[in-house]
Parts: C-alpha cells; sequence; structure tokens
C-alpha cells in the first residue's frame, strides 16, 4: 500500500514478460512460415492486416494495450470483481444458448459485429480462474471439508459443464485443469490417482482384446490378494475391497467404456480416440449416429495426425530451416496456423528447436509455480497455480495431439496458434498474475 | 500462510516435468529414429517432374526427314478457375452441345479434381487451335498446353518406323527397371522400338514443391537436385523414300512384302508390308479410332509381312540347291537332266516341271525346272560318302545356315522369324528312322518344309550378288552422335558362305539368274540397259477353310540383284496369291530396281507397266471374303443406329413410311456375292491405307 504511488513498473516480473514476450514473437514468426508464399513481399503483407500473421500482430498490439491497463490497475480490483466476473461469465455462457452463433459445429460463440465473435468458455478460464482464488482466500473457507472440496470443483467445472453442452468439448477438457490447482490446495491425491487410473483402464479396454484385458486384471487381484494374504486373514475387510475393485475394474472396461463411447461422446470423438490407438470406430453403435446428419462412417479418421506427425517427423534432427519447411508450404496439415501450429516449428528447426522451444515454456511455468509460491495471500497463489495449470494443460493437450499421443481436439497452443480470442485470454491470465505479483507484499482478501 | 502444502508444489513441478519428458521422448521417436517420415513428406510435397526430351528423329539415306516432331496443342482446363468462360463459344468452337461440355466438366473433375488442369481436348488441328488461339480470352481456365508429337511428312513405311503411344501396365512391369512412368510415350513397334534408348534422349528431372491439392508451389531447393534433359539422337537410315513410296504404292491393294537390301553394305533400301498403313494416322486426336479400325482389319496391316511372316520359298530356292549341289560336285555346271512333264526320280511323277526338255544347269534355273533341281538334291542326299540321309541333310543345311537360312538375321527390327531348315530328327519323327530323300524332295524347289523370311530371301540375293558375303540386313546406317549402345556393331561384320564355294559357282549361278531375266520365266520383266539376275517363284500354299486345308492361288515370288557387275540391289518381293512369279513379283521388283538404278522409270512401256501394276487388285480371295464381312457387319451396325435413329424421330409415322425405311436399310445387309464386294474394298483400301494424298482427313466410307 506503501509504494502506490511509486513508478507502476515496480515490482513487476519483467522475466515472464520477456518469456511472454518471446513466445509470442515466436507465434507470429510461425504463422508467417505457414502462410508465407515466395515472391510476395513479406513486408507488405505484414502491415497490410490481410494475413494471419499481419492479423495476429494486430491482435499483439491489443494484448499490450490490455496488459498496460491490466498493469496500470489496482489489484484489489481483481479481488473485488472475481465472483462477479464468474457470474457474469456464467451468464453469458447461457446466453449463447439463447443468441449464440454456430461456427464450425460449436455453438458457443457470441456475435459482436464487425465480424468479431466473442467465445465465453473462452473468457470465462480467466474469471474461474479468479473466482476459484477468491473462493480459497475466504477466511471460512476449509478445504478440507467435504463441502468445501464440493463447492471448489463445482466452480471449476460449471463452464466446463456449460461448454460441454456447447459441444466446445476441447474448452470443456480445460477447465480439468483446475483440478491441479485443487490438488495444490488440498484436494485428496486419491482423486488424482482415481482419475488417473480411470483413464489407463479405458486406454487399455481400447488397446486390448476385452477379454484378454479381463484375464489381465482378474491376475493382478489374485496376486495382490496372494500378497496380502497374511493381512487379509487378519482384516477381512481388505478382501472386500480388492474384491469390489476388481468388480468395479472389469465393470468399467466391459461396461461402462463401450458405453461411454457410444451414448456419450459424439461419433466423430470416438472415432478420433479409436484411431489414435490405431482402430476404427464403428459409427452405427453410436447413438448420435441417426441425431444428426453425419456423413457415414469413413476409414480411421487419422488423416490430420498422420500428416502432422509427417511434418515433425521429417525436421528430424535439426530442422529444414526457416521457410524450408516442405509440408508446411505444402499446406499438408490442416489447421496449422490454430491448432497444429506446432508442426510448422517442428518441421522448420527440427528436434533441436523443439526441445528449445519447449524448455522456454517450461522455464514459463516453473517461473509462474516460483511466483505463485512466493505469494502471501491465498489468492494470489491460487490464481497462480490456476494460469500455471491452464497453460500446462494447453501445452500438454495441443502437443500430445500433434504428435500423436492423444486424440485430436480443437485446443490452442498458448500464446503460439493464431486466434485474437486465445491471444488475449493468455495474456490477460499472465499479466494480472504480473499485477497480483508486484503487489505480492498486500494480503488481498 | 506460503509454506501451506509446499510439498504439493514439488509434486506438481515433478507433473509437468514428466509430461514434458514424454512428450521430448516422443519428439526424439518422431524426428530422430523415424526416417520414414522424411520420405513420407518428400512423396508429399516433392513433385518430380519429368522433362521430356526431343524425340530423335529419323531420316533417310539422302538425309530427308522420315517422321518429325511437331507441336501440336491440348485444350487444357483447371475446372476451379474456369468461372466465366464463354460456353456457348467454346461449345461452338469444338462443335459439342453444352451438356457434353458439361459431361466432360464432371468427368475431369471427378478424375482429375477441380483445381489441377486436365486435358479437355487433346491434340488440336491446327485450325482448331487458330480459331481457339483467337478466342482465348473469353474462356478463362482454359490454356493451349503444347506437346510434342510424331509426323511423318512422306506418309510412309509405318511398319518400319513403327509408333509411339502411351505405356500401359504390362509395359511398364516389363520396363520396371527403365524408369517409365505412367503417361510417358515410347516407341512400341519398329524402329521406334527397337532404338528407343537412342530416340528418347535422357529426360530430366525437375524437382517442384507441391501442395495438399497437388499444386505446384515452386522449384525446390531452387533448382539444387534437378538434372537437365539430353535431346534424343537422330537416326540416319539406309532405306530410300522414294523407293519406299513407290514399292508401297505398287503394293496397294495387294497382299505381300517387299525387300530391297544394298548388297555392298547390308543397308536396307526399302521394305515394304502390304498392306501398309499411313504413319500419320496413328497421331492426332483420332489414333485411337484409327488404330482399332487398323487392328480389326483382316489384311492385318501392323503385320510386317518381309520378316514376321514365314514363307516356303519356292523355286527361289533352287539357287541355293543349285550352290550346294555344284559345291558338293554332284553335279556341274554341264550337267544335263531332261524332262518329260514331272520328276520321276522317286516314281510319284512329282514335282512336275513346266517345260519339257533337257536342261543345263545354266538352263534349269532360267526355266526354273523342278526336275533339274529335285535331282540335284536327291544326289545330294543319296550321296553315299555321306552316309545316309541324316548325315546328308546335315550336310545340306550347314551351307544353308551359312546363307542366312533357318537363323534369325538380326535386323534391326522387331518380330523377326528365324524361318525353318528342317532337320533330320524332325523327319525321323514323321517318316521314321528309315525315311530318304524321295520323303522330302519338295524341299528341292522351295516347297515343303523349307520356309523363309522375305527378307532372308533379299540376303541370298545379296550373297549372291556379292559370290559369298554379306553384311546383317539393317535399316540404320549411323546414329547421330556416335553408337553409344553398341547397336550398330553387329552390322559391321562381314559374314562370309562357306568358303569351299567358289566364284565359279557364283557365276554359274548368276548366268542362271541372268537367263532368268533375259529369256527364261521373268523375260518380260526385263529392264532395257541393265543387266538384273533374278529368280523367280511360284509356291503352292494352302489355308484352313471351314477346317479343311484347301489349296489357294499360288504366291507370287521373286529373288533378284542388279546390276551383276557391281551390284547395287537386292531385292525380293512376294505378292501373296497372285499366281506365277513372273506375274506380279518380278514385274513390281524390276520397277523398283529400275527406279533405284537410275532415279526413274524410263520409257513409256516401263511407265504403263508401274500404272498397271499399281492400280491391280490382288488381294487375296479369302482375305476379300473376310473384308466383305466385316464390312456387312459394319452396315448392320450403321443400319440399326439409322434405324434407332429413324424410329426415335419418326414414331409416328404412317405404316408404308416405315416399310420403305426398312427396305431401305435391311438391302445392303443381305449377302453379297464376292465380287460385288470388289470395287468397295478398292475404295476402303485406297482410303485407309497408304498412297492417298490426303492426311489427317476422315476415312470416307461409301456405303
Amino acid at each position: 500500500m506503501n509504494n502506490k504511488n511509486t513508478s507502476a513498473s515496480q515490482g513487476i516480473d519483467w522475466f515472464v514478460v520477456w518469456l511472454y514476450a518471446i513466445l509470442v514473437a515466436i507465434g507470429i514468426l510461425c504463422i508467417f512460415m505457414v502462410e508465407y508464399k515466395p515472391g510476395t513481399d513479406w513486408m507488405q503483407t505484414f502491415v497490410s492486416g490481410k494475413t494471419n500473421y499481419s492479423k495476429q500482430l494486430i491482435f499483439t498490439g491489443l494484448c499490450i494495450v490490455v496488459a498496460i491497463f491490466i498493469l496500470l490497475a489496482d489489484s484489489k480490483l481483481f479481488t473485488a470483481f472475481a465472483n462477479l466476473l464468474y457470474a457474469f461469465g456464467i451468464l453469458l455462457m447461457f446466453a449463447t444458448f439463447f443468441i449464440g452463433k454456430s461456427i464450425n459445429g460449436s455453438k458457443s460463440w457470441i456475435p459482436l459485429g464487425g465480424g468479431f465473435n466473442l467465445q465465453p468458455a473462452e473468457l470465462c478460464k480467466i474469471f474461474t480462474a479468479l473466482a476459484l482464488a477468491k473462493f480459497f482466500s475466504r477466511q471460512e473457507t476449509d478445504f478440507s471439508k467435504l463441502k468445501s472440496q464440493i463447492i471448489g470443483v463445482s466452480i471449476a467445472l460449471a463452464p466446463a459443464v456449460l461448454s460441454h453442452f456447447q459441444h466446445e468439448d476441447g474448452l470443456a477438457l480445460a477447465y480439468l485443469s483446475f483440478f491441479l490447482v485443487l490438488y495444490r490446495e488440498g484436494l485428496p491425491p486419491q482423486i488424482l490417482i482415481i482419475g488417473t487410473t480411470f483413464g489407463v483402464l479405458v486406454v487399455a479396454t481400447l488397446i486390448l482384446e476385452p477379454n484378454t484385458l479381463a484375464i489381465i486384471l482378474t491376475a493382478i487381484a489374485v496376486v495382490t490378494i496372494y500378497f496380502l494374504r497374511k493381512q487379509i486373514k487378519r482384516k477381512k475387510n481388505i478382501l472386500l475391497i480388492i474384491l469390489s475393485v476388481w468388480v468395479l475394474a472389469v465393470g468399467i472396461q466391459r461396461f461402462a467404456v463401450p458405453y461411454i463411447f457410444n451414448n456419450v461422446f459424439e461419433c466423430y470423438q470416438s472415432t478420433r480416440i479409436y484411431s489414435m490407438v490405431g482402430k476404427d470406430y464403428d459409427c452405427s453403435m453410436n447413438r448420435h449416429k441417426s441425431k444428426g446428419n453425419e456423413k457415414p462412417a469413413r476409414k480411421p479418421d487419422d488423416y490430420n495426425v498422420r500428416q502432422s506427425k509427417i511434418a515433425i517427423g521429417s525436421g528430424e534432427l535439426f530442422g529444414k530451416g526457416f521457410l524450408k519447411g516442405t509440408q508446411t508450404r505444402g499446406k499438408y496439415v490442416p489447421e496449422q496456423h490454430t491448432d497444429f501450429i506446432f508442426t510448422s516449428l517442428a518441421e522448420a528447426f527440427g528436434l533441436f528447436g523443439c526441445i528449445c522451444f519447449l524448455s522456454i515454456y517450461l522455464i514459463l511455468l516453473n517461473r509462474i509455480i516460483r511466483i505463485a509460491e512466493r505469494q502471501r495471500s491465498t489468492f494470489s497463489r491460487v490464481y497462480g497455480y490456476s494460469v500455471a495449470s491452464i497453460i500446462f494443460f494447453h501445452i500438454t493437450v495441443n502437443v500430445c495431439m500433434t504428435i500423436g499421443l492423444f486424440p485430436i481436439i480443437g485446443i490452442p497452443l498458448p500464446l503460439i496458434s493464431y486466434g485474437g480470442s486465445s491471444l488475449l485470454t493468455f495474456s490477460i491470465l499472465i499479466f494480472i498474475l504480473i499485477r497480483l505479483d508486484a503487489d505480492r507484499q498486500m494480503v488481498l482478501r | 500462510m506460503s509454506v501451506f502444502n509446499q510439498s504439493r508444489s514439488r509434486v506438481i513441478q515433478i507433473i509437468f516435468a514428466a509430461v514434458f519428458i514424454v512428450i521430448v521422448a516422443q519428439l526424439i521417436n518422431l524426428q530422430a529414429f523415424s526416417p520414414k517420415y522424411r520420405l513420407a513428406a518428400e512423396n508429399n510435397a516433392i513433385y518430380r517432374k519429368v522433362i521430356y526430351p526431343d524425340r530423335g528423329i529419323i531420316f533417310d539415306r539422302k538425309k530427308r526427314s522420315l517422321l518429325e516432331n511437331t507441336i501440336m496443342f491440348d485444350l487444357v482446363v483447371t475446372p476451379s478457375e474456369s468461372k466465366g468462360t464463354d460456353t456457348l463459344t467454346l461449345c461452338n468452337l469444338l462443335n459439342i452441345d453444352t451438356a457434353d461440355y458439361k459431361k466432360r466438366m464432371r468427368e475431369i473433375i471427378f478424375k482429375n479434381t477441380s483445381v489441377r488442369p486436365s486435358v479437355f481436348e487433346p491434340l488440336l488441328t491446327p485450325e482448331l487451335y487458330a480459331k481457339l488461339n483467337e478466342n482465348m480470352y473469353k474462356f478463362p481456365g482454359f490454356i493451349l498446353s503444347e506437346r510434342s508429337a510424331r509426323t511423318y511428312p512422306y506418309n510412309t513405311a509405318g511398319n518400319v518406323l513403327g509408333y509411339i503411344a502411351e505405356v500401359d501396365t504390362s509395359f511398364l512391369r516389363r520396363h520396371s527397371d527403365e524408369h517409365y512412368e505412367m503417361g510417358d510415350y515410347a516407341g512400341m513397334t519398329g524402329l521406334e522400338r527397337v532404338y528407343e534408348k537412342v530416340l528418347m534422349g535422357q529426360r530430366g528431372i525437375k524437382r517442384l514443391i507441391r501442395d495438399n491439392k497437388s499444386r505446384l508451389q515452386g522449384s525446390y531447393q531452387n533448382g539444387l537436385f534437378d538434372t537437365a534433359q539430353i535431346a534424343g539422337k537422330n537416326l540416319y537410315l539406309s532405306l530410300d523414300v522414294e523407293l519406299q513410296q513407290m514399292g508401297e504404292k505398287l503394293m496397294t491393294n495387294k497382299v505381300g512384302s517387299i525387300v530391297a537390301i544394298d548388297p555392298r553394305t547390308g543397308g536396307i533400301l526399302c521394305m515394304i508390308s502390304a498392306p501398309t498403313y499411313n504413319p500419320n494416322y496413328l497421331t492426332g486426336n483420332q489414333r485411337r479410332k484409327h488404330f482399332a479400325e487398323l487392328l480389326l482389319d483382316p489384311r492385318k496391316p501392323f503385320n510386317n509381312r518381309a520378316m514376321g511372316n514365314m514363307y516356303s520359298p519356292g523355286s527361289t530356292f533352287k539357287t541355293v540347291s543349285g550352290i550346294i549341289g555344284l559345291t558338293e560336285g554332284v553335279i556341274n555346271e554341264h550337267t544335263t537332266v531332261t524332262c518329260n512333264g514331272a520328276f520321276q526320280g522317286c516314281g510319284t511323277g512329282k514335282p512336275k516341271c513346266l517345260d519339257k526338255g533337257t536342261f543345263n544347269f545354266k538352263e534349269a534355273i532360267a526355266h526354273s525346272d523342278n526336275t533339274y533341281f529335285s535331282t540335284v538334291y536327291k544326289r545330294i542326299l543319296d550321296q553315299p560318302r555321306y552316309g545316309g540321309a541324316d548325315s546328308a541333310l546335315k550336310v545340306f543345311n550347314k551351307y544353308a545356315y551359312t546363307f542366312g537360312l533357318g537363323h534369325k538375321l538380326g535386323v534391326d527390327l522387331p518380330t523377326e522369324q528365324k524361318g525353318n531348315l528342317p532337320v533330320s530328327s524332325y523327319y525321323r519323327k514323321l517318316f521314321g528312322p528309315k525315311w530318304y530323300s524321295c520323303n522330302i524332295i519338295s524341299n528341292a524347289i522351295g516347297q515343303g518344309e523349307v520356309q523363309t523370311t522375305l527378307i532372308q530371301l533379299a540376303n541370298v540375293m545379296a550373297i549372291i550378288a556379292n559370290k559369298g558375303w554379306y553384311y546383317t540386313p539393317h535399316i540404320v546406317d549411323s546414329i547421330e552422335g556416335g553408337d553409344e549402345y553398341k547397336m550398330l556393331e553387329s552390322f559391321k561384320i562381314k559374314h562370309y558362305t562357306d568358303t569351299n564355294i567358289p566364284d565359279s559357282i557364283y557365276d554359274a549361278v548368276q548366268d542362271g539368274m541372268q537367263a532368268v531375266v533375259d529369256y527364261g520365266t521373268a523375260a518380260a520383266s526385263s529392264i532395257p540397259g541393265i543387266v538384273m539376275c533374278g529368280k523367280t517363284g511360284t509356291v503352292e500354299n494352302y489355308a484352313k477353310v471351314n477346317g479343311k486345308m484347301v489349296q489357294q492361288k499360288d504366291h507370287s515370288f521373286f529373288g533378284a540383284f542388279a546390276p551383276r557387275d557391281n551390284p547395287r540391289i537386292a531385292i525380293a518381293v512376294i505378292c501373296e496369291n497372285a499366281g506365277q512369279g513372273a506375274w506380279a513379283a518380278a514385274p513390281i521388283a524390276s520397277l523398283l530396281v529400275e527406279k533405284y538404278l537410275r532415279d526413274s522409270i524410263k520409257g513409256k512401256e516401263r511407265q504403263d507397266k508401274l500404272e498397271e501394276f499399281t492400280k491391280k487388285n490382288l488381294i487375296p480371295y479369302l482375305m476379300r471374303l473376310e473384308m466383305n464381312k466385316r464390312d456387312s457387319l459394319r452396315q448392320i451396325k450403321e443400319a440399326q443406329l439409322l434405324m434407332q435413329q429413324r424410329m426415335s424421330k419418326e414414331a409416328g409415322d404412317t405404316l408404308e413410311n416405315e416399310d420403305g425405311t426398312d427396305q431401305e436399310i435391311i438391302k445392303p445387309v443381305a449377302p453379297k456375292p464376292a465380287k460385288d464386294a470388289v470395287p468397295k474394298t478398292k475404295n476402303t483400301a485406297a482410303a485407309i491405307l497408304v498412297n492417298d494424298e490426303k492426311k489427317h482427313k476422315k476415312i470416307s466410307r461409301t456405303l
């Protein structure tokens, strides 16, 4: 509070700002690589505002303006408006059901006029992060209690549920990243463990034959019982637990997973997940099949992944060089300027470049966690973790998707992918954190 | 506060690090250990454009080009850019309707997407090209793209030159190591095929980057890996265009073949296989139609009869049996044999002879006395010093081999047959181990099992002219820039017949052959002022008709060389089913010899002869029947088509009207006597086959 009169730049973590600037610059160059056509005057196209890289430059300018505003703002503002903004965000998401506009099959956009569209789910990430921080910073919140846990999870997942109903599952998935924050703040680790186990079980179900998997699960149960036979003699409950876990596991692989794929996921989602493990998915089993006017099931829908892997793999150790990527120039990878932007970088700069690039991200994430940990106020810390988790989750899902470790889902690469909303969201997220960090001596409520 | 749950901060950092390690591991897997992705990327994005060099040109002995390259134009369209095209004008120019236009567009888009250029109308005629070129501004998305095509300024030597065609899958399989690709053109027959390597040149490769829709985006690495194309080499032939043209003219409406060789070099002066075709019919946009037509022609115009057909050589073979007889001493020049109408040596009264009397060697050749040469042949086979017919035949064949008979000569054209010199094992099978000379006496006069190709016969004439040596007959004299592939080496080797044969024996044979032309069987074909040596042949032949072998009209043969001193041309002619050698083959040969030696036909009498033989129609009877059948089939088809059209047009017409059309249509279907067909055949032949001045014109068919 005493520092209020001094320069606005005081306390700002310039290291994060620099990392931010480097990443945004890399992003623009990547988009430039994708769009570049030999023989055109690139200086001119950069300022023309017609190409995507030029637009991204404009968005960057906009982000700088917004960032300056955030840095000039009072950090109390964010705590004060956190809940209100969250409520506003949820309201906007509800509004999309009525005034929303469909783009690429997801009804999650609100037209703003002038050709611009707003995706509330994107903005809601910021609001959710703030609201979650606000919730934890309340004096009365005791996260060891179940009630608080439920409230915390609800705050994090409410926008996700809404997003799912807008057919924006990529964005919905992003909200799962808040579990990392919840974990940091005291969520029992069992939830993460159970969640991971469930994930492993689903993947195993996809890869292995149902019967083989059942036999393996049974074998694991039998071996466990054998090793724990002395404890079981003393406590009969353990046997019961093991048996029920076994029944649950077999039940999941036998019934739950097929149910999820046939009834919860859309046909195309199931197909993508199956194609990731190299299998065909029979869409005729899907409940959603008859609903829409979808095309009949085609061969495994792995063109994107295949081309993406080809582009990345052909980069080899040191890449083909800036603007020399044949796959990038040939536009083989679909959506290369947005979701598959990583491929252009990997093709041009190879393994070496990828590792350098990912290191920048890793340094940024570590820095954000360091920042979060040095906060005196819970609000700032929780918020810091939210930022780190969101960014981490985006990077993981996006990069894993391009290298074939994750099914294809529309999630941008933070600060790199083309797109105003995404760039703006991440900028706001980061700069609010920088602002909060600058005031870390204060205890915010 | 800040220490709260700090251990979990570590856990989160570990999770971050772990995930990054997984990602990096997969990146290492993809980028460092999976070379397949680099290959896949190259297959994807690098388009290896083959740059075709110009094919070599073929010149005749006087450096006149028998075939050349011209530029033809294709109308090429990129459908996605063709919006705003003046469809109506285009359709009018191309003479199609808009429905057809739309159909073609649909097909193009279906086959080759709408963003890539595809051929809309191939090989435009010059007039159409000119018209389109004026109007191109009205047709956005359309361009006129050039391509190289063959053209034949002399409309001649189709069988010799061969044709090029797009390679098909079986060709690619057979030539898998020669880097052909779908869409390439390659020589399929004739010289184009044999000298493909030379004519083709070396293709260049340009590496271009293409995008996901196969649109080209520019050169790869600024052409660092590109290779330049090298033009095909020209061929210089020993062929004489004028002689070839005259030969083809003379063989109009005849079935047969002519081969003329320069005995001094073995260079082929002309090679005619009749009926032949105008090679220009196999270029241009009507190629497919013409090709089918020629392929189905019962006269088999694609068959090179000069080397692909084997004939019994008939009496022309007597020169060979005579030489062998003289060399082996079973006769000498003064030996006389009397013929009373038939050869009695075997008691069968066969073969018969035409001229009765007593002949010495010279006269026997001059009058083609069957008895004389049957006697010679029998004497050779019955010579006790050989120890039996088996070894006697072996001796005979050993001589015959050195005359280039019974094996492929190695002419530089495809489809050469080796002929047949029967061996004793064959006769053992046929007649048992105790076969003897009388079993095979008809070989003496070139009937029986002895078979030769016409080019072998011409070569025998060259050997006699040279008195005992020959160069392998060949068409290509030299290759521009040297014989890189050693294709002409074998034509520089001088082959000798048995050295036991003294020149005096050749002199005796030449005496006889001169007598043939001077006053013998071919006296009518003598050329005033040129000493020509020749030998006629009249060959009995059979054809299968309804499963039975039926004797056909004799084949007419003539082999000759001229002039006797310093011979410059050796020639062999066959005219199938044209009767005696002197009736058709001999006059044709004499006209060609005169043409070659004198450059023109001198004197009105000879000119008339040229005219007469050009006009003669000697298409064999069976073939005429075939052609007839085909023509009437075609008529039926056309009549049906016509009927359909009329039916649909005049569906509501009166009964009489329909009756009228029916009669009119059915009439040509009714079988006609063969005689009626002759003039019609002539018309068709004149239209399709060579020697008409029309070039690229539609075939006019008279119905």
